[in-house]
């Protein structure tokens, strides 16, 4: 301990109402700034993920090139932001949900659904842009439907939402039977055009991606909808006596959570332009729960942090993309994945840091 | 005389500091075996730290503890446990989904041929619960008891055989006066038999009842320590609060008042079928109503009632004139009632919500979720809160769950406050709060009365109710029995009505 901390310390114990000032003053200028970064919870993701990058540039010199072909970017970082999308569209809403102390684990299903909606409305050659509306329609009644499931007859999410992860992959086959089923595929430009076209040179499900973070941030930041869902799920006795009506909370996130998962389903059906219920958007819950709680959401609820979100989605697609362009044998993926997210969930872990910073602290005296 | 010298646990310069606090600070604290040691303080004095370094929950910075005058290290709640010191939390910590056999036998259960014996396991928990006089059915889940036995489990759970120091943090905050009577005779039968027992609590009658010596301590120093005989009340609380306090009973009694003018609440007949029998009640702008009655009387289901928490299946209430058609805390919330609940980890605190957000939910939420208030106007809402309440907290930004409990409770008497009410439910409301918070409080809620609001006090602490209400409803059974007029307004008109038939 410096005779610095000491002074401070004692300081604060006469008087704790002066401390923070004390406190600010004791410490040099950087150092405090340094703690302030350390205790951040941005940090530990974000090192993480430039260790990732750090990691990749030394393997293969070449991996932060970005080069101009056929008038749109291209390069590994494009492609990690560009892979990722679907995933952090689906964990936003994840977000919220598991903000609320619930969980949805029928996303990747919604995601068939909205596939097999898509195809089936096309073939019955409805104006693309009504399909689009269809796509966001089944993302709005799968939301509704966990939302009833949920806050009216009061099943636990993890079962609610597992009714409809089940049935769903079923449902968007039995759509596919609407049309006769023989030719899953369609063309469209409006939809194509959403998920894998470009204007000038940025993609636009980067775009895309970026307006539903905009209005997702906006709709529970800038109202108070965002503290309403975090108290919900922090504490649902004390919201409801503080007059929160938690039904109409809770439908509100998985009715959010609905409808992000039909916008990334927008985006990988027109990315393969086929309807394939079996196996589109496979075990993209399981990455969207990660990329939370990579971002620092507990799953017992009470807060949700968008930015955040997103971060542990790129963290999740940047070790993929890294692993794949290594050259490392994809089979070891997904092991090494797992182990990377270890760290980064042991690195948040408050209890390990204590450890590491008392072993520090004792290092240091 | 070596018997006397030797103290059972012995801490000696014992400091801890936590981020931004000192939260004990070279304290000494001896407990002498066969003696009940009370440790006072205000809350965030360094009690609760002071007992969690004794039972190796936390790790103290520097000092020495010594058991039976050998130094010891304790690292763990295991290693405090093999010493013999045995301790009851202040929220009842165990798991109330669980038989009381499972949660007395929780880890060290009975084994038989390596599997679990549970007839052995039974006879055990028995046998456990037999010194507290408690004859229960041990096969029921612990949830489905009242807290008062709860709370007697967790101590027979404290309690073994080798058991020489029994920590008590705040065991009395849930029970009545018959079941803390139980818990003294239980205290003084341990103490006879040579146990040290440290008892923590705010109720400053019990010290006196129970304790032989007092420690106190202050912002995480120990300023005053002895026998109870040498530390008169005011003494005492002059040492918690470092500071001279006049009798608070007097600077109370000035502020009442004849209530009059027009009735600002009125239910008629309200109740519901096995919660409470349906009652009358009225209250009027700048009136204190308080509710007394034994625990279990329907105190805070009269509160909830009228506040709508609890749906009623009987009866009407009005307020401001206007009929409320279907009750529930938002309506009430609209009507410009706030409720301040009495269980606030359960029903009080959102614990990873900050200060501010806590505090501006309680206006938030009658703006509606589209009207949302400023970041500058919580942060606004949020200081002038923190400073009229006193709430110690280095920023409005941290989390409410690291705050003390006592500074829990105003946070969530501060969100109820801020929505600038003009009818104020408060259950319990100074249930673990220190003596000068508690002076703070009420002289606030006096001066909110002075400007037109109604109060309704829902305690157990008959003192309190003497002290600041001009008429008193009283409960039995979950019925209404009777109401005091602010003329005879004492303990013995309130005791007798609730003893006796009078209505």
């Amino acid at each position: 301990m410096t005779p610095g901390s000491n002074v401070e310390t004692k300081a604060s114990g006469i008087r704790p109402r002066a401390k923070v000032e004390i406190q600010a003053g004791a410490l040099p200028p950087r150092l405090g700034g340094l703690r302030a970064l350390a205790g951040h919870r941005a940090i530990w993701p974000l090192l993480a993920l430039a260790l990732i990058l750090i990691v990749d540039g030394l393997i293969s010199p070449g991996f932060f090139t970005i080069r101009v072909v056929d008038g749109r970017l291209f390069g590994n970082l494009v492609d990690i932001l560009y892979r990722a999308t679907p995933t952090a569209v689906v964990a936003l809403g994840m977000a919220v949900v598991i903000g609320t102390k619930g969980i949805d684990l029928s996303v990747g299903s919604v995601i068939a659904i909205v596939g097999a909606v898509i195809t089936w409305r096309i073939h019955n050659g409805d104006p693309h842009f009504v399909v689009l509306l269809f796509a966001l329609g089944v993302g709005v009644l799968c939301g509704l439907w966990n939302g009833f499931l949920v806050a009216v007859l009061d099943i636990q999410p993890i079962i609610a939402t597992l009714i409809l992860m089940v049935s769903g992959r079923g449902i968007g086959l039995m759509i596919n039977l609407l049309y006769g089923g023989t030719n899953p595929s369609f063309t469209s430009p409006l939809l194509q055009g959403l998920s894998v076209g470009h204007i000038s040179l940025v993609p636009t499900r980067l775009i895309l991606g970026g307006a539903i973070f905009g209005a997702l941030w906006l709709l529970i930041r800038r109202t108070a909808l965002g503290l309403f869902l975090e108290s919900v799920g922090g504490n649902s006795a004390a919201a409801d006596l503080a007059g929160i009506n938690a039904r109409l909370i809770k439908y509100a996130a998985y009715l959010i959570c609905g409808i992000c998962a039909a916008w990334a389903g927008v985006i990988l059906a027109a990315d393969t332009h086929t309807s394939d219920p079996v196996s589109i958007g496979l075990y993209i819950e399981l990455d969207a729960i990660l990329a939370v709680v990579i971002g620092g959401g507990s799953l017992s609820g009470g807060r949700i942090y968008l930015g955040m979100t997103v971060l542990g989605a790129l963290v999740i697609q940047t070790l993929t993309t890294s692993i794949l362009t290594s050259g490392l044998p994809p089979e070891y993926n997904l092991v090494v994945k797992a182990f990377v997210v270890i760290v980064v969930l042991l690195l948040q872990s408050a209890n390990l840091r204590a450890v590491l910073s008392g072993a520090f602290g004792r290092g240091k005296r | 005389m070596a018997e006397t010298l030797t103290a059972r646990i012995e801490m000696l310069g014992v400091s801890k500091s936590f981020p931004g606090v000192r939260a004990l600070d070279h304290v000494d604290f001896h407990v002498q075996a066969g003696e009940v040691h009370a440790l006072m303080g205000e809350n965030g004095a360094g009690k609760s730290t002071l007992i969690k370094v004794m039972t190796g929950a936390v790790r103290c910075d520097e000092g020495e503890i010594r058991v039976d005058g050998r130094p010891v290290e304790i690292r763990s709640p295991g290693e405090a446990r093999a010493l013999g010191v045995g301790t009851v939390y202040q929220e009842v910590n165990l798991i109330p989904t669980m038989s009381v056999t499972k949660n007395l036998t929780l880890g060290r259960q009975p084994r038989r041929f390596g599997l679990i014996s549970w007839r052995t396991a039974r006879a055990l928990a028995r046998e456990r619960l037999k010194p507290l006089k408690i004859d229960i059915d041990v096969e029921r889940p612990l949830g489905s008891f009242s807290l008062a036995i709860q709370q007697l489990v967790a101590i027979a759970r404290a309690l073994e055989d080798d058991t020489r120091v029994l920590v008590l943090d705040e065991p009395t905050a849930s029970l009545d006066a018959g079941e803390t009577e139980l818990l003294f005779q239980i205290l003084r039968d341990l103490k006879s038999r040579g146990i040290a027992i440290v008892f923590i609590t705010h109720f400053l009658d019990q010290v006196y009842r129970i304790a032989d010596r007092i420690s106190v301590l202050r912002n995480g120093r120990l300023v005053g320590e002895g026998p109870t005989a040498d530390l008169p009340r005011l003494k005492l609380i002059a040492l918690m609060l470092g500071r001279e306090l006049e009798e608070t009973e007097e600077r109370l009694q000035t502020g009442r008042r004849a209530a009059g003018g027009e009735p600002i609440l009125v239910a008629q007949g309200l109740g519901r079928r096995r919660v409470m029998a349906p009652f009358d009640l009225s209250l009027n702008p700048g009136e204190v109503v308080g509710l007394a009655g034994l625990l279990g009387s329907g105190r805070t289901e009269v509160a909830k009632l009228v506040f709508g928490a609890i749906r009623p299946d009987s009866g009407q209430i009005d307020v401001g004139g206007e009929r409320i058609a279907s009750p529930s805390p938002g309506q009430s919330l609209r009507h410009g009632m706030a409720f301040c609940p009495e269980d606030r980890k359960a029903e009080g605190i959102f614990a990873e919500l900050t200060v501010r957000e806590n505090i501006v939910l309680g206006l938030q939420t009658k703006r509606g979720w589209l009207n949302r208030l400023s970041y500058s106007e919580q942060e606004r809402l949020a200081q002038e809160m923190i400073e009229a309440l006193g709430i110690a907290t280095p920023d409005a930004d941290k989390p409410v769950g690291q705050l003390s409990g006592g500074n829990q409770q105003k946070v969530v008497l501060a969100r109820s406050l801020v929505s600038g009410p003009s009818i104020l439910i408060l259950d319990e409301p100074t249930r673990g709060i220190d003596v000068g918070a508690h002076a703070e409080i009420v002289a606030l809620i006096r001066k909110l009365c002075a400007q037109g609001l109604a109060l309704m006090v829902a305690s157990s602490e008959l003192d309190e109710l003497v002290a600041v209400s001009d008429r008193i409803a009283v409960l039995r059974d979950r019925r209404m029995i009777g109401e005091i007029g602010s003329g005879d307004i004492t303990r013995e008109t309130i005791i007798r009505t609730i003893a006796g038939s009078r209505s």
